[in-house]
């Protein structure tokens, strides 16, 4: 995964609560097998007037004019900003896969759904947990300016406006160190941790023989 | 004085294999494999030339996407019949175990693995379904989890895990009767919200808890997630014991004895402390009725739809506002005043044998409401599906004009060709009423399987004493 460090750009706003990865990407391209190909499809029941599915042309769709996605102002955004519970629902990773495929590299929130969090941990999306009134603030000066442009660090911890002011945000060592070497999980935990594994495995075994019965 | 210690903390500490600090590799016993968020991770496999950690804690079967009428003709489309075929060809060349459509054991792997007793006590369980939280009912630390932990669990048996909090739900009061576990669910989502749980394992305590069979407990669990919780919990009691003996994968003879043994210390010790504790009190529980589009926003079945002016917080009354156009419906209007257009009986909330045993009861010898387009019963399982026909209950259902179908995830999200057409209205026995979840532009309306009957008869929604 292409590893993150510092991402500068104007966000692309979603100002609703809860937003559920139903509505990140309807389940109909869900079908599809492969892991690319879902940008295009990023928010797809709200950015369109008609439904879509996979397979079908998209290019003759109407654009819905009031969705943020479909505005000039926000085109080409990196980072997304978005209101509390972001991502609850399905455990779907194509919502991630659609987001990271449209080209969002950053997600701005007072809080995530838990496996929508970790989704984009492994996709190397950064979500940012700022507090409430902040990521309000950031929506009001979208509403009156049209357009607001971030820096947001992870070395730093810091999303850093254009007037130099710096919010702190959390995220564990883990998932840090993971994102800014732009890790493979599975390949780590095999180098470091085989041993590990199979000695649980062993000791499952042992202490509940009646897991393997068939 | 020795330590007192939570359920949660006795399963994690059992399966925590290495300890990052912020972080924590959990081993993990048993994988359920569906059609729909496995692909790309055994494409991922494949592509790194690794092998399988523990083929054997395998179970895989289609459910989401998957036709529930006319098998015989195949799939609905081609692209859901690539899904099942690449499915089939991922189980057959990694040697997993594997039920195909015309088995009996095929259906939603949420009912499947606990009818087989492959769902133990104690154990870790890992699922590409954030459903997945169902298996809490049995004191198994169950996991929804995405594409890349599937690949991750194929390849190490584990998953990474920042350690959640432990969050205690007691359920005081005796549930009235006439409400059931998913009124419970919906009652709690609207008086916690759908994030009370974000960051947590919810443990399920108390009378109402403790009163209530191992079906209601998996409709409980399976509603944990839609609080945000990580899993659920439910301690072991006799209820536990008695549902899995003699279950086909549950261990037998000096097994079965060791296991009933370790099983009973599966309980969170007196004095144990969670993190967060909430009480419920479920004595004066109405049924309840979705009317929006998250499933916190709930009414009992005597009210009315809220008017925005309840919601002090601008956000919500925003989020309200929004619910009340998508859902095509007026604040003050009565809930038994909304007409129907489908019925879904179905989902892994609620399409286990109990629930279909109640929902018959209901429609015994009455119609379907004519204005009602269609009404759907689809069993959780292959196995469900045949004791209800051994009961008789399909032909209650379907001489009440109910269509009886095969097991599958249908219309509870709508992959398949079970859909809702746009501006359809349908009383649901899932779990979520999100926009476009059970098809583009459907009104999802969340109610337990006695009031999807009633409604299913009346046209409207209405109680079983109604009809």
């Amino acid at each position: 995964m292409e590893p993150f460090s510092r991402l500068s750009s104007h966000l692309v706003p979603i100002d609703r609560d809860n937003v559920d990865t139903d509505a990140i990407l309807p389940k109909q391209y869900m079908a599809m097998i492969t892991r690319e190909g879902f940008g295009e499809f990023l928010f797809d029941s709200w950015r369109y007037r008609e439904t879509g599915a996979p397979g079908r042309d998209n290019s003759g769709r109407t654009p819905q004019a009031d969705f943020a996605l479909n505005n000039p102002a926000y085109a080409g955004a990196r980072i997304l900003l978005a209101r509390k519970n972001f991502g609850c629902g399905s455990s779907r990773e194509h919502a991630v896969w659609a987001l990271a495929q449209y080209g969002i590299r950053a997600l701005i929130a007072p809080s995530f759904a838990d496996i929508f969090y970790g989704n984009c941990m492994k996709n190397g999306i950064l979500p940012v947990r700022l507090p409430a009134h902040a990521v309000d603030r950031m929506f009001e000066t979208i509403a009156v300016t049209g357009r607001l442009e971030l820096t947001v660090d992870l070395p730093s911890q810091q999303v850093i406006e254009a007037s130099g002011a710096a919010i702190a945000f959390d995220i564990d060592a883990m998932h840090k160190s993971s994102l800014l070497q732009g890790l493979d999980d599975i390949g780590r935990i095999l180098a470091e941790s085989s041993d590990a594994l199979q000695a649980m495995r062993a000791r499952r075994l042992a202490e509940e023989p009646w897991l393997l019965k068939k | 004085m020795p330590q007192k210690h939570t359920l949660f903390e006795k399963i994690w500490s059992r399966h925590a294999a290495v300890d990052h600090g912020a972080s924590t590799l959990l081993y993990i016993d048993k994988h359920l494999v569906n059609e729909v968020t496995s692909p790309q991770a055994f494409d991922g496999l494949r592509g790194a030339g690794r092998a399988l950690w523990a083929p054997e804690s395998v179970i895989a079967t289609a459910d989401h996407n998957i036709p529930t009428a006319n098998r015989k003709a195949g799939m609905h489309d081609e692209i859901a019949a690539q899904q099942l075929h690449a499915l089939e060809k991922n189980c057959a060349e990694f040697s997993l175990s594997y039920f195909p459509l015309d088995d009996v054991r095929q259906g939603i792997l949420h009912v499947v693995a606990p009818e087989l007793g492959d769902t133990l006590p104690g154990t870790t369980i890992a699922c590409g379904d954030s459903h997945t939280t169902t298996h809490g009912a049995f004191a198994a630390l169950a996991f929804g989890v995405g594409t890349s932990d599937i690949e991750q669990v194929l390849a190490t048996q584990s998953i990474t895990l920042a350690k959640p909090r432990s969050m205690s739900v007691e359920i005081t009061g005796k549930l009235p009767p006439g409400v059931y576990a998913k009124d419970v669910a919906l009652g709690f989502l609207r008086e916690f919200g759908t994030d009370c749980a974000t960051g947590h394992v919810l443990e399920f305590t108390g009378e109402a808890v403790a009163a209530m069979s191992m079906e209601a407990r998996m409709t409980l669990c399976n509603m944990a997630t839609e609080a945000g919780a990580r899993a659920g919990l439910i301690t072991v009691d006799q209820v536990t014991i008695d549902y899995l003996r003699g279950r086909p994968h549950a261990p037998t003879g000096h097994d079965w004895d060791a296991a009933v043994e370790y099983w009973r210390t599966l309980r969170s010790d007196a004095g144990a402390v969670h993190d967060k504790a909430l009480r419920f009190d479920v004595g004066a529980l109405s049924p309840q009725v979705t009317w929006g589009t998250t499933p916190a926003m709930t009414v009992g079945i005597d009210d009315a739809v809220p008017s925005l002016d309840s919601y002090r917080d601008s956000d919500a009354r925003k989020a309200a506002q929004r619910a009340l156009e998508y859902m095509g419906i007026e604040a003050g209007t009565p809930m038994r005043a909304l007409a129907l257009d489908k019925i879904f009986i179905g989902s892994c909330t609620n399409a286990r044998i109990e629930d279909l045993r109640v929902a018959a009861q209901v429609v015994r010898g009455k119609r379907v409401a004519r204005s009602v387009r269609q009404a759907l019963v689809v069993p959780g399982s292959g196995s469900v599906k045949r004791q209800a026909e051994a009961e008789g209950l399909d032909r209650i259902f379907i001489d009440a004009g109910f269509e009886w179908r095969d097991a599958g995830c249908s219309m509870c999200l709508g992959m398949n060709n079970d859909a809702l057409a746009p501006g359809e209205r349908c009383a649901s026995t899932s779990n979520r009423n999100f926009e476009g979840r059970q098809g583009y532009g459907g009104r999802s309306h969340l109610v337990s399987p006695a009031l999807a009957a009633a409604s299913a008869v009346a046209g409207h929604f209405a109680l079983p004493g109604e009809i």
